[in-house]
């Protein structure tokens, strides 16, 4: 299955390393699971499995006044769970890194994936957030890089989008 | 059930000998007005917004801080919002935060409409079914006494619910610009980006 083969969850797993990420907040997604499975199995990264993303956004300010790093891992979905929190990063200036695996677009299958899906982008840039978005794979860590400058060296809300070219379309095990 | 401890008592008596590692995130509204009335302190990140996220900003600092311990104190609507926090947290089980609600079944910022746990709902009950190490339900002077001693000591994740008396004291405004509040709790604890 391409979401096990691909490398770029390593890479971004290891502009993590790079960035000294210690706390990374996430609900469990299949675009995610290779990243989520190395967090988990690293010994200096709190994995925090979360209920809803909102919930991450404000585990990233607790970490940032803690003095760690954090980042939070989400699907297109979750982005709208946590918008009334992003306003703690806003009015605070919180460094807010997220990747978001991205539904409702290439190839979905599931109609109630679109509206979300659909929105995220323009949803993301009225919360004053940067956006980037990654279709091939070689792209992937270089936008990540740059996302965890503009996140923890300017302090802002940084989305990085895993289109879903990227990530393969979900594929269905009976 | 609300209770008769009176909210900026309950608030004074718990931080009355506050050790110089707690630090303390209160809910928005009327805790942080209960906070501030103490007095000011740059170990204090007041909330003004952000409903339903104090308790997780209590677990990222946690984490962070190993060392130091946590207490978020907020209101019963703040955390009904963010119930989910507590499963979030107690699979987690950080040694050095308790997470505090001062209950009195009404939402006061917003006029004293009843809140779920007027009706019956038991967050301490929620708290234990998530696997809070301690969980209290303060309903007095001597429960209060006792939880001011554990937040000088506590080594498990602690949750107690304070049952105080549904009152709207003079409202103690602090420091509302946010940046600043994030600098100067840094600054506060020494760490850097």
């Amino acid at each position: 299955m391409n979401v096990q083969m691909a490398d770029w969850p390593d890479r971004l797993f290891a502009t993590f390393k790079r960035a000294d990420i210690r706390q990374v907040g996430y609900v469990p997604d299949a675009g995610h699971a290779r990243l989520i499975e190395r967090c988990r199995a690293d010994a200096d990264i709190r994995d925090v499995v979360l209920t809803s993303e909102e919930e991450g956004v404000a585990l990233a300010a607790g970490a940032w006044l803690g003095g760690e790093r954090c980042a939070l891992l989400m699907q297109s979905s979750g982005v709208g769970n946590c918008v009334n929190m992003f306003s703690l990063a806003r009015t605070c200036r919180f460094p807010l890194m997220m990747l978001v695996t991205m539904r409702g677009e290439w190839e979905e299958f599931n109609p109630w994936q679109q509206p979300m899906g659909g929105i995220v982008e323009p949803l993301l840039k009225l919360c004053e957030a940067e956006v980037f978005r990654a279709t091939m794979p070689d792209e992937v860590e270089g936008i990540a890089e740059r996302a965890v400058q503009l996140a923890f060296g300017d302090e802002r809300i940084v989305a990085v989008l895993l289109s879903q070219q990227l990530i393969g379309k979900k594929v269905w095990v009976k | 059930m609300t209770g008769a401890l009176e909210r900026r008592a309950a608030m004074a008596m718990l931080l009355a000998e506050r050790g110089a590692d707690l630090l303390v995130v209160p809910g928005l509204g009327s805790t942080t007005w209960d906070l501030a009335a103490l007095g000011d302190d740059e170990r204090n990140f007041y909330l003004w917004g952000a409903m339903g996220g104090a308790a997780m900003i209590g677990l990222g600092l946690a984490l962070a801080q190993p060392k130091r311990r946590v207490a978020v104190i907020t209101g019963d609507g703040e955390m009904l919002m963010g119930m989910g926090s507590l499963a979030t947290i107690g699979i987690q089980r950080p040694r050095n935060l308790a997470v505090i609600v001062f209950d009195n079944g009404v939402y006061g910022e917003t006029g004293m409409q009843p809140s779920h746990t007027q009706s019956g709902v038991d967050l301490v009950g929620v708290a234990r079914g998530c696997g809070f190490g301690a969980c209290l339900d303060v309903r007095d002077e001597a429960g209060l006494a006792e939880l001011a001693r554990r937040l000088k000591s506590f080594d498990d994740t602690l949750f107690a619910r304070v049952a105080i008396a549904a009152d709207e004291p003079p409202r103690v405004l602090p420091l509302r610009d946010g940046v600043a509040l994030k600098e100067r709790f840094r600054a506060a604890l020494g760490v850097k980006a």
